[in-house]
Parts: C-alpha cells; sequence; structure tokens
C-alpha cells in the first residue's frame, strides 16, 4: 500500500473509494440538474418518455446531489478525519467497505428506480421501502464504524469537526427511520404510516432536517477540519464551536414546520417552527466566523491557494444562505417567498455555494494525500474551476432571487376589483429568461466538475510521489 | 389538545430556548483553564483550537434572537394550548365543514376575534364588495355588453374556470365548450348562471354494450350516430343502428336533438347531430362513448366565489355565443 502517508495503518481505501465517486456523483448530480433545467425552458426535452419527464429526473436530480454527491463527500471526509483526528484506523474491519459498496448499490437501485417511476413521493425521501430498509442497514453501520472509531481514539478528547459527524450520523438515522415508516403493499409500492398534517409534518421534520443534519452539520464537521488544515491555521475559538454545536444541533430539530406555513397545519406548530428558525440563525453563523476568523493572520494564502478559495468562498455562502433561511421562515416573508424560484434559488446557494464549495475544497485537499502525491496534478485547472463555479452559482442565485420576488409579487398583484391581475401562466413565461440563465449556470457548474475528474484522474495516473508541492514564498 | 401534550410542548419549547441561553452564558465565561487568546493545548493531527472568546456582537445579537422568542411565543400561540396573549389564530382551527365554517366565522366577526382569515376576507369584502354589489344590481344580459364588467368576468374565468374550459373558453375533450351555440344545460343566462352556481352533473350515460348485442351492435349505432352529422358511413350498419337508436331516443331525441331541445329537463345529454363533439368525434371514440358510457361533473361554484362574482361570470360566458 502507500508509503508516504505518517500512518500506513489507516484504512484509507474506503476513503479513496468515496473520494472518486463524490467527483463521479458530482458530475452525474449537476448534470441531471442542467438537463432539467433545459426541461423548464424547452419541454421537447421531455421526448415524450415517461422516463425522461422532468417529473421523475427532478427527484433523480435532488437524490444524486444529496445523497450520491453529498453524502459520499461525507462519507470519504468523516472516515478520514475520524482516523487521522483519533490517530486509530477504522473500527469494524471490512465494515467500512460493506458502506461504501452498500451506499454505491443505495445510488445505483435510485438512478433505476426513480426514472422508472417507482416513487414514496415524499420529497427527498422518494425511494421505495426495500431500499429504504437498505439505507438503514447501510447507516446503522456507517454509525458503528465511526462511533466504534471514537471509542478506540488514542486521544484524549474527541475533535470539533466529530461532533458534528457524529451528530450528523445519530440525526439522519432518527429521521430517515421516522419518515419511511411505511406499510408496503408490494414490491414496489407503499403507503405512509402517517396521514394528513401529520404526515405533512413528518415530511418536512425529515426534509428540513436532511438540510440541517446532512448538508449542514456533516459539512460544518467537514469544514472544521479541512479550513484549518489548508490555511495551517488553528481554529479560531473552541468555546464558540460548543456554543454554536450545542446550539445549532438543538434549535435545527424543530425548524421543520417554516415549509409549512399557512398550511392545515395547526398555528402553534407553526409559531414554533418559526421561531427555532430565527433563533437558528446566530447559532448557524458561528461555525461561519469560527471557518472565516481561522483564516485571521493567514489572508494572504487566499491569492495563491485556489484551494482555501473554494473552502473561504462556501463559508461566505454558508453564511449566506443561512441568513438568508430565517429570514424566509418569518412567515409574512415567507407568504411572498413560498412556492417561488426564491426557495429554488435559496436552496442552490446552500447546495452548489456551500456543500459543493466545501466538498471540492476537500477534495483537491484530500486527492493528493490519498494517492501519494505532493499537489493536484493542475492548480491551475482548480483555479479555473473555482472561477467557473463561482460565477456559475451567482448566475443561477440571481436568476433564482429575480424570477422568485417576482412570481412572488405576480401571484399576488390584484386589480382594483379585487381579482388577480395575472393568471399563472403569465407569471410563467416571465420567468423563462431567468430560466435560461439558471441554465448558464447549471451548465457552468457541470464544466467544473469535469474539470475536476480530468485533474483528479491525472493526479491518480502520476508516478507515485512524482507531483512536488508547490513552494509558495 | 390534552393538558399532558400541551405541557409537553410548553416544556421542550422553552427548555431548548433557555438551555440555548444558559450555554451562551456559560460559554461568555472563561472556563477553559488557559489564557483568552492561548491554544487550548490538544492538538488533532496538527489542528490547535485556540481560546479565543465569542465575538461581542455576535452573543448580543443571539441574546436578542432568544428575547425575541420569548415574546413572540408570549404574544402568539406556540406553547401548547396557550392562545397568546390577542387569541390571534390564521383561521378557525378547528372547522370540520362548511356549516362549522361559516358559524365560526359568524363568531369570530360578531365578538371581534382575532381570526386573521376572516380578517382579510372582510378587508376584501368592504373594499371590492361595492364594485360587486352595483354589478349585482344589473342583468346578465346588460352586463354582457358593458367592457368594464365583461373585462372583470374575464378575469373570474381565468383563474377560476380556465384550467377546464381552457383561457379562451373554448374547452378541451370532456370540458364543453362556451364560445359556441350548443349547450348541455341551456344557453339562456338564468340557465347559465344555474350551471355555474350549483355545479351540473349529467344523469351519465350507462355503458351500452351488453344491450346493444356486443361490439356490432356498438358499431351499428356508431355509424347511425356519426350519420347524424351528415357524416359518411357505412349505409348498411347505420340503418341496423338507426333500429337500435330508439333505446338512445329518450335521452338524446329520436334525431339525436339533445335534451335541451327536447325540453326533458336537464340531464346533459348532448345533442348528436351536430358534428359537436364532447369526448372526441371519430368513430373509434365515439364507439367507445357507447361502449363504456360517459358521465360529466361540473362543480358548484356558489360557496367558492359567491353570487355575485357567478352573476359577472355568467354575463361574460353568455357574451361568448352572442353575435
Amino acid at each position: 500500500m502507500t508509503t508516504t502517508l505518517d500512518q500506513p495503518s489507516y484504512n484509507f481505501d474506503v476513503v479513496r473509494q468515496f473520494t472518486v465517486m463524490t467527483v463521479i456523483w458530482g458530475i452525474v448530480g449537476t448534470l441531471v440538474g442542467v438537463i432539467i433545467a433545459a426541461q423548464l425552458i424547452w419541454p421537447a426535452l421531455n421526448f415524450e418518455t415517461p422516463w425522461l419527464t422532468y417529473s421523475r429526473l427532478r427527484p433523480l436530480h435532488t437524490n444524486a446531489v444529496i445523497f450520491a454527491f453529498g453524502t459520499s463527500a461525507l462519507f470519504a471526509t468523516s472516515y478520514y478525519v475520524v482516523q487521522r483526528t483519533c490517530k486509530t484506523t477504522l473500527f469494524g474491519g471490512s465494515l467500512a467497505s460493506f458502506t461504501f459498496w452498500g451506499w454505491q448499490a443505495v445510488i445505483v437501485l435510485a438512478a433505476i428506480t426513480l426514472p422508472l417511476g417507482y416513487t414514496s413521493s415524499k420529497e427527498y425521501a422518494e425511494l421505495e421501502w426495500p431500499i429504504d430498509i437498505l439505507i438503514a442497514v447501510v447507516w446503522v453501520c456507517y454509525a458503528i464504524v465511526f462511533f466504534g472509531t471514537l471509542v478506540k481514539r488514542k486521544t484524549s478528547h474527541i475533535y470539533v469537526a466529530n461532533w458534528f459527524f457524529g451528530g450528523f450520523i445519530i440525526t439522519v438515522a432518527v429521521l430517515h427511520i421516522g419518515n419511511s415508516m411505511v406499510i408496503p403493499v408490494s414490491m414496489m409500492k407503499s403507503y405512509s404510516l402517517y396521514s394528513g398534517a401529520i404526515d405533512a409534518m413528518m415530511q418536512w421534520w425529515y426534509g428540513h432536517n436532511a438540510v440541517g443534519f446532512l448538508l449542514t452539520a456533516g459539512f460544518l464537521g467537514m469544514m472544521y477540519y479541512f479550513v484549518p488544515k489548508q490555511a495551517e491555521r488553528p481554529v479560531y475559538s473552541y468555546r464558540l464551536s460548543i456554543v454554536h454545536f450545542w446550539a445549532l444541533v438543538s434549535l435545527y430539530i424543530w425548524a421543520g414546520p417554516h415549509h409549512l406555513h399557512y398550511t392545515a397545519l395547526p398555528d402553534w406548530a407553526q409559531s414554533l417552527g418559526m421561531v427555532m428558525s430565527v433563533v437558528l440563525f446566530l447559532p448557524s453563523w458561528g461555525g461561519m466566523i469560527n471557518g472565516i476568523m481561522t483564516l485571521s493572520g493567514a489572508w494572504h494564502k487566499l491569492r495563491h491557494d485556489p484551494i482555501l478559495r473554494f473552502l473561504i468562498v462556501s463559508l461566505s455562502f454558508y453564511g449566506m444562505s443561512t441568513f438568508e433561511g430565517p429570514m424566509m421562515a418569518i412567515k409574512s416573508v415567507n407568504a411572498l417567498s413560498h412556492y417561488t424560484d426564491w426557495t429554488v434559488g435559496h436552496v442552490h446557494s446552500g447546495a452548489l455555494g456551500w456543500v459543493a464549495m466545501v466538498s471540492i475544497g476537500a477534495m483537491y485537499h484530500l486527492i493528493p494525500v490519498l494517492f501519494n502525491q505532493g499537489r493536484m496534478y493542475s492548480i491551475r485547472l482548480i483555479n479555473i474551476h473555482f472561477w467557473m463555479h463561482t460565477a456559475g452559482i451567482v448566475l443561477y442565485i440571481v436568476a433564482m432571487w429575480i424570477s422568485g420576488v417576482m412570481q412572488g409579487l405576480m401571484w399576488r398583484a390584484v386589480n382594483t376589483d379585487g381579482t388577480l391581475t395575472y393568471s399563472f401562466v403569465e407569471s410563467l413565461t416571465a420567468s423563462y429568461p431567468f430560466y435560461f440563465i439558471r441554465f448558464l449556470g447549471g451548465v457552468l457548474v457541470v464544466a467544473g466538475f469535469l474539470l475536476m475528474a480530468y485533474n483528479m484522474f491525472k493526479t491518480i495516473a502520476a508516478k507515485d510521489g512524482s507531483l512536488k508541492p508547490v513552494e509558495v514564498a | 389538545m390534552s393538558s399532558f401534550w400541551s405541557i409537553w410542548i410548553t416544556v421542550l419549547s422553552l427548555g431548548t430556548l433557555v438551555g440555548c441561553y444558559l450555554l451562551l452564558r456559560w460559554c461568555l465565561k472563561n472556563f477553559a483553564g488557559v489564557e483568552e487568546g492561548k491554544s487550548m493545548g490538544h492538538t488533532f493531527d496538527g489542528i490547535e483550537e485556540l481560546n479565543n472568546p465569542l465575538p461581542k456582537w455576535w452573543s448580543t445579537f443571539f441574546l436578542l434572537t432568544i428575547i425575541w422568542g420569548f415574546g413572540y411565543l408570549l404574544v402568539y400561540p406556540g406553547l401548547g394550548n396557550w392562545a397568546g396573549l390577542f387569541g390571534w389564530t390564521s383561521s378557525n382551527q378547528s372547522v370540520m365543514n362548511l356549516e362549522d365554517s361559516n358559524a365560526q366565522a359568524a363568531n369570530a366577526k360578531e365578538n371581534g376575534l382575532i381570526v386573521q382569515y376572516d380578517m382579510e376576507v372582510k378587508a376584501a369584502e368592504e373594499k371590492f364588495g361595492p364594485i360587486f354589489d352595483a354589478f349585482a344590481a344589473r342583468s346578465i344580459e346588460e352586463l354582457a355588453a358593458d367592457e368594464e364588467a365583461l373585462k372583470v368576468g374575464q378575469r373570474l374565468f381565468i383563474q377560476n374556470c380556465s384550467q377546464c374550459h381552457g383561457s379562451d373558453a373554448r374547452g378541451t375533450t370532456g370540458f364543453p365548450n362556451l364560445a359556441d351555440k350548443d349547450w348541455l344545460y341551456g344557453g339562456s343566462p338564468a340557465e347559465i348562471k344555474h350551471t355555474i352556481m350549483d355545479g351540473r352533473k349529467a344523469q351519465g350515460m350507462i355503458a351500452w354494450e351488453t344491450m346493444l348485442g356486443g361490439e356490432q351492435g356498438v358499431k351499428e349505432v356508431a355509424a347511425f350516430v356519426l350519420s347524424l352529422s351528415g357524416r359518411e358511413v357505412d349505409a348498411a350498419a347505420a340503418k341496423e343502428g338507426q333500429e337500435k337508436f330508439a333505446m338512445c331516443a329518450g335521452c338524446h331525441g329520436a334525431n339525436g336533438e339533445g335534451s335541451v331541445a327536447m325540453g326533458v329537463g336537464a340531464i346533459g345529454a348532448p345533442a348528436l347531430n351536430d358534428n359537436i363533439w364532447l369526448y372526441g368525434g371519430s368513430q373509434r371514440v365515439v364507439e367507445q362513448s357507447i361502449k363504456h358510457g360517459r358521465a360529466g361533473v361540473m362543480p358548484a361554484w356558489k360557496n367558492i366565489l359567491g353570487e355575485q362574482k357567478v352573476h359577472v361570470i355568467s354575463a361574460y360566458v353568455y357574451s361568448l355565443s352572442q353575435d
């Protein structure tokens, strides 16, 4: 195996596997996103083929980016970080390998069943019950490997990154199992155990915490290792990490009802969802402050290091979307933003800005280490990737902000007689130019991922140790 | 909800907020045992952590949101059965049916309860009511000649009716064209208004395949029906079909003139002799209609839109078939 790693006994095989798949699923997930973005402009791209229709590809896109790309990145980094910060190899022997193959099986099954139209019709939890069971099994094994490793650690304390990884692993298990409770009626069809408003509440308790724990807490864990590591600076404030960790995990779990403002959900639940979402704002920002302030005294590094740039800009997007989120959870703002493209823009500033950028930065840090190189094959390509990705996000978010606010205003506009000024289709026609800009943004993001894949394979293919680290004056 | 759940919710919610406050207060103090700004002393894979204090603006802002949270939960419903200081609700929460809803809305109005939806409806009624009062005082025929009224009617139609009847009101398969002179339930102003107010339910055409002696009988009747509109058909089949059509004549008329022309009441049996087809006029589709039957439904709008708006929509629909 490897020789240049300082701890040859670490299990990096599974980290390598997840790392490579992260990049590949990144391409797949965003590509499907671009296809459905194009379908919204040119409906002919549905090709009148059921398995290529928007309705089936959209869940494929969300599942691919959240569970294939994002979660593979979390597996890779959590397995890497927990070993290095606990100074011990992964617990459970081949169980880690099982989580890799099991998780890839889940992804492949999703890629087959979703286009075929098998769906539980729960957002971000569309997979049918047999696949849900496989997810639960793999996830429990993941927890055993991760916590087993923590237990046998050779350090006295548990590093903050592992708090976040641990919190995310436990909560996602609870959320997934809770929300996926169904009564199967056949191999590929089931009905939810919950009914009516309770089902909706369960769905958004799950849905928002998939965002809160998987896409926020998990990636904060990633951030807490790769930002100080890449910046070669100490973490800014230990005490800040304590407050924001505990406040974040205890408040986030309440936030789900803000997806159900002005619905059949009882008022008391809506109020609580809104209050906790707003109070969540500052604890969310704690992570951003801790990450960005870690760079204090080393800002000049941003000029030379595109990897650090990915990581720091990801924190900026994180800060922006965690400000936007609590604001959108306020009922009167939500009355304007809900059901519009504003929500879509918000999600993507989180997904492309925060989740994807911090993962990409972490992968660029990780790939040379895992494959015995001093650096990536081309730093220039990383830099180009950075600008393509950033430009893509900005186009995407700005387009969705404008079209979202426009839709919200058009839907509520009334004439002097109280009738609505615009029919729905008029708001749709007005959105087309912004759909096109969004599509362009998406193309830039996919193209950036392709560059990344090229850079990755060149790095892997290079002769061991042939890529020397860049010396910065 | 029961007091158990009410207490459960209250304790957990307040506990979370109080917990956040205590956590903040604890971390504002330097409990770490090292000087502020210095390293905590443990390293993880080379990463150190500094014992920097919480940024002041951050902790102040956090504290303010927690205080605001308590305030909000005092004023608005959130803590279990606590109704909030002013008893605000978004809508009448326990409504089970329309009667209930009307009763509760009336109660809220009478006692000045803060029910946001009812208040918004009331404000809208006060603002826009006079416009529709003025329309209601005029006849549908009169409104159908009034440009302004037609614009209002068209907007209401586009928002409420176009989903089935199309934005040009020319209908689609199964949903009648309202811009021609062919009516299922009559095209007079009063009949149109009745249709929109109370909805319509076709008496329903049964599946005729067995009664007509199978596939062949269906084909023959279809041939005859098509011939009524002057379509080219197999003459022999149509002749056989004509005899069997006697069974259809009760609703559609001996010559397929339809229930409106027959004056047999609102049963919704379309005329079959005008080459206008509700479900499609191909040989295959007509056969399908005969074979499996049809039954159309139009929902009642009086409780959704109210009579005044229906009155204006009726004028718009009526105007479409006037030359």
